[in-house]
């Protein structure tokens, strides 16, 4: 990754994550076959909701026959830290016209955020949607694709899991992590440990009480706080 | 009559659409005051945490959170190959195959 933000750098940048969306989108193919979801249905899903979790939340639910109304405000619930990541990415692209601000959020995921969140660090803090249509659309369909083949394939792979592909998404989260916590100068590497550190300990607290989605907006809504407080007193 | 999963699709659709779409407009609309974005700046770090921990549990609903081993195990290498590489490709090949060997050697 460099300080390029065209189209072509766009499609550079976003390589790496292309096998996480392949990994967990097969996957997902795979389970929404067994969910008697029909494979149209599936595509249609991917391009319409267009969120992992939420679309994991929807094949398990509707399979378990829950009414629509409780499928659609899980879906939507588990996918509620999105409205985080565009709140923090959207300062970066408050100059530039309605259309693409709408078009940028319409396909922001986990990754493009946070593949934006280290690029800033190279760019002088600018984005330019060029480069982020670049990354967000290569996102959309690879991951539309893989969950379609991944639903064609459903009857054949008896375990989707057994290649290690499904982890490449824990992979991504673990390298973007890094690569902020060491590229964002803006503050000390030992303040990102330890603010990682406080949300990796809510993280274990809050999962006594709620499910990881719900605990991972939580964990960050306080962490964020609890930053704020560091660097006030340490001022 | 659009069938029940074309229903369940269009309301997460539009759901989790206006979660993306709506903050932009916010922005854009208003000048953010200096304490929010100080908040948002610790987003990245916190967020990306908290995933990442997220994956390294299993919830138990009513009980304390198990570790879910095989992806504590795969997960050390993967970290030590994001230090060395400091590259994001390097580190996804390396979690793919630690977790495929993890797998293959019926670790965790």
């Amino acid at each position: 990754m460099d300080d390029a933000l065209d189209f072509k750098a766009g499609l550079r940048d976003v390589l790496p994550t292309v096998f996480g969306y392949i990994g967990v989108g097969l996957a997902f193919g795979v389970v929404a076959h067994t969910s008697h979801i029909p494979t149209l249905m599936v595509g249609l899903m991917s391009l319409i909701v267009y969120g992992g979790s939420s679309q994991f939340i929807i094949a398990s639910m509707f399979l378990a026959g829950a009414p629509v109304s409780a499928i659609v405000a899980s879906a939507v619930l588990v996918n509620a830290r999105m409205a985080l990541m565009s709140m923090t990415v959207a300062p970066y692209l408050k100059q530039e016209s309605l259309a693409q601000n709408i078009g940028i959020g319409s396909l922001l995921t986990d990754e493009t955020f946070a593949l934006s969140m280290n690029k800033l660090n190279l760019t002088g803090h600018r984005l330019k949607p060029a480069w982020f249509h670049a990354a967000n659309i290569t996102a959309y369909l690879v991951w539309a694709l893989a969950t379609v083949v991944g639903a064609l394939l459903g009857g054949m792979i008896p375990d989707a899991k057994t290649f290690g592909l499904d982890f490449a998404v824990v992979g991504m989260f673990i390298g973007l992590l890094y690569l902020q916590m060491i590229s964002d100068r803006s503050r000390p590497l030992l303040r990102h440990l330890l603010i990682a550190g406080f949300v990796a300990v809510e993280m274990v607290v809050l999962e006594r009480f709620m499910p990881g989605n719900t605990a991972i907006l939580l964990a960050t809504v306080v962490g964020c706080v609890f930053g704020m407080v560091v660097e006030r007193d340490a001022k | 009559m659009p069938s029940k999963i074309m229903l369940t699709i269009l309301g997460a659709g539009i759901g989790t659409w206006l979660i993306r779409v709506v903050p932009f407009l916010l922005v854009k609309a208003a000048r953010l005051p200096k304490w929010v974005l100080q908040f948002l700046s610790f987003v990245p770090v916190a967020i990306l945490t908290a995933i990442f921990v997220e994956g390294m549990l299993v919830y138990r609903p009513g009980q304390w959170p198990t570790v879910n081993p095989q992806n504590l195990i795969a997960a050390v290498p993967t970290v030590v190959a994001a230090i060395i590489s400091k590259s994001l490709l390097v580190t996804v090949v390396v979690s793919v195959v630690s977790m495929a060997a993890v797998r293959a050697l019926g670790w965790g």
